[in-house]
């Protein structure tokens, strides 16, 4: 259960400050499939920096199944990150001179996974993602952006994450991978009841959600259901 | 985090930045093999230096005639002729003096049939040995006969031997001659290590009688070396016999004294004096290495504290709690500076081998070197490799991710 009450965020620099979020407020229960639509600059990353425990808000409160996130200590919040959230950066953020496969375990060792199982499932993890298995001993600076965004997908997803946020998860795929990994989201959600959320730009894959929240200037300007759900490629 | 997991971060992160971590290494090798170095040379060179000096007795005072001040007027120390074989006898009579040894010295030029050469002849008498503490390599020394009838023997120094008869020659029943007269080798002195002035091993010893009658003619002493009892009593054995030669030589006061009294203790003290000078002097060009290359590895770690700023941050992004990132960090600097600790300590080792067997310089390691440049150049390797890092832990996330 995510609820943001008047969440503002102001980036300060030396100079000025930038209003990237101002009051916004909205629900998103257990189970939900949402996914978060707005121009470039809208504030849309900055937001979901905040739903994934990894930034605060300047002001306004935003609750994580009931818990005010700034109240939590650094320790709490590193548990939260690691067996709650699967995490998507839209710049990915892999560790660099790292294999792709030593980038997926990372979020298992840190788990605290043992040592035999982590392989295992990162290898699950990254074929799931559609990653050539040839890759998965590459260094992760080598990759090409589709690539680096499958492996970003098989990070964020290895934990087995109840909550699941993707910053513009199809934004480098083609038409076909991206409809996958789509379908991939969509399984999760309705077989497993995860919930997700993702930004996107694409109505195509908005419509994979059940409702979509519209961000202008960062202020909420729209709140709706989903009404032309499209239904995702199938995977096995 | 496991520890298993730990060593294994640890070991990826420092393969992965291998140029890094090879410059980190460097820069503390070097402040640490220097530093070795250096500080092993001057307190070999030290330790050699007291050593020599040691070696040449010890409790020993010894007493030159001419004055201390204007000597170098005067022709230098020796040069003047006012101690007697009587003043020798009446220092006996000072309570604390141990053995008295008359010396008369003087250069000459040494033939034998197809060798010659220029070296000291020093007439003694037979306290002399025993005050120096020099034994003999070969032959015996003068007899109470010998130095009665001042017959015409010698006991000459290993390095004056080499030069006359070769090296390890044993020249005993030869003859030399010295100032054209005949004398016997009877035999020749250990070696004390040491060359040019006031070395004991290029010279000649005759008894002192032979010595006044044939070289110096006189019947005046070159210096008296006095021994004294204890170490503690050097000073008022000096004050006595000052005060007992001045007497006797109707002198009213010390500072127009016809003698100087030469302190071995003050000579070491001397020599040690400049020999810590030497260590100081090459333990601080050690120390500025140290400096260097402690800046060297503070200016390796925070200069890549932007990228594993960013590298904190995404840790953090996917649960690894502060602890984590603090430990992985401190272990990743412990371990460049342990093998960095290692290979400096050898590679000094190495150096101050090489010196002592190439450059003919004696050398030793201490301890306290080793710890001192370990000490240093690990607590800067940890300091700036641990708390950048520290610091960034505590930023949250994308703080983290978007440092510059
Ligand atoms: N660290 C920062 N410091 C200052 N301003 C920032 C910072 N991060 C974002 N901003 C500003 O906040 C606003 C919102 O940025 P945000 O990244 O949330 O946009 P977005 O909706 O994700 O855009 P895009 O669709 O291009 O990814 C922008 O105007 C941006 O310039
Ligand atoms: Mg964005």
């Amino acid at each position: 259960m995510i609820e943001c009450k008047n969440v503002s965020k102001i980036y300060q620099t030396t100079s000025v400050e930038t209003p990237a979020l101002k009051g916004v407020s909205f629900q998103i229960k257990d189970g939900e499939f949402v996914a978060i639509m707005g121009p470039s600059g809208s504030g849309k990353s900055t937001l979901m920096h905040i739903l994934g425990a990894l930034d605060t808000p300047t002001e306004g409160e935003y609750f994580l199944d009931g818990k005010n996130v700034a109240s939590l200590s650094d320790d709490e919040l590193a548990d939260i990150r690691k067996n709650k959230i699967g995490f998507i950066f839209q710049s990915f953020n892999l560790l660099p001179r790292a294999t792709v496969i030593r980038n997926v375990i990372l979020p298992l060792v840190y788990a605290n996974v043992v040592k035999e199982e982590r392989e295992k499932k990162a290898r699950q993890a990254l074929a799931d993602a559609g990653l050539e298995e040839t890759q998965f001993d590459h260094l992760s600076n080598q990759l090409s952006g589709g690539q680096m965004q499958r492996v970003a997908i098989a990070r964020a997803l290895v934990n087995d994450p109840s909550l699941i946020l993707a910053d513009e998860p199809t934004g480098n795929l083609d038409t076909k991978t991206g409809d996958i990994v789509m379908g991939t989201f969509q399984k999760l959600n309705k077989e497993q009841k995860r919930t997700i959320i993702i930004i996107t730009h694409e109505h195509d894959v908005a419509e994979y959600a059940d409702r979509i929240i519209f961000i202008r200037d960062g202020a909420l300007v729209e709140d709706r259901e989903n009404e032309h759900k499209r239904l995702g490629a199938r995977t096995k | 985090m496991k520890t298993s997991d730990l060593f294994q971060e640890t070991f990826l992160a420092i393969i992965a930045n291998k140029v890094r971590s090879g410059l980190t290494i460097l820069g503390i090798v070097i402040g640490i093999g220097s530093v070795i170095a250096m500080v092993s040379i001057g307190q070999g060179s030290a330790k050699s230096i007291t050593d020599r000096v040691e070696s040449l007795g010890t409790n020993l005072l010894t007493i030159m005639p001419g004055s201390q001040r204007g000597q170098m007027v005067r022709g230098g120390m020796g040069s003047a002729t006012t101690l007697t074989l009587e003043d020798a006898e009446a220092l006996k009579t000072i309570s604390t003096v141990k053995t008295v040894a008359p010396t008369v010295s003087s250069r000459k030029q040494i033939t034998i049939k197809g060798s010659n050469t220029n070296t000291s002849i020093y007439g003694i008498d037979a306290n002399y040995f025993s005050v120096k503490s020099i034994t003999l390599e070969l032959g015996i020394a003068f007899s109470e006969v010998q130095y009665k009838s001042k017959n015409k023997v010698a006991i000459i120094g290993p390095t004056t031997r080499d030069t006359l008869f070769g090296e390890n020659t044993d020249p005993v029943g030869q003859k030399i001659r010295i100032d054209g007269q005949e004398y016997t080798v009877i035999g020749v002195s250990e070696s004390k290590g040491g060359t040019g002035m006031g070395s004991s091993d290029d010279l000649i010893y005759i008894p002192l009688g032979t010595a006044q009658q044939y070289i110096t003619g006189s019947d005046k002493l070159s210096n008296i070396s006095v021994e004294v009892l204890a170490a503690d009593l050097m000073d008022s054995t000096e004050e006595a016999i000052s005060a007992l030669l001045l007497q006797r030589h109707n002198i009213a006061s010390a500072d127009s004294a016809d003698f100087s009294i030469m302190n071995q203790a003050d000579m070491l003290s001397a020599m040690t004096d400049m020999t810590s000078t030497l260590t100081l002097l090459l333990g601080s060009i050690a120390g500025i290495s140290l400096i260097v290359g402690g800046i060297g590895i503070m200016n390796m770690m925070l200069t890549t504290v932007t990228e594993r700023t960013r590298e904190i941050g995404l840790r953090k992004a996917i649960g690894a709690k502060r602890g984590d990132i603090s430990l992985q960090f401190l272990s990743e600097a412990v371990t460049l500076t342990f093998i960095s600790g290692i290979i400096g300590i050898l590679l000094g080792w190495l150096l101050s081998y090489l010196v002592s067997h190439f450059g003919g310089i004696t050398t030793t390691i201490s301890p306290q070197s080793v710890i001192l440049a370990f000490g240093v150049s690990g607590a800067i390797g940890i300091i700036f490799g641990y708390y950048p890092a520290r610091r960034a832990a505590k930023l949250n996330p994308i703080d983290a991710l978007r440092y510059e």
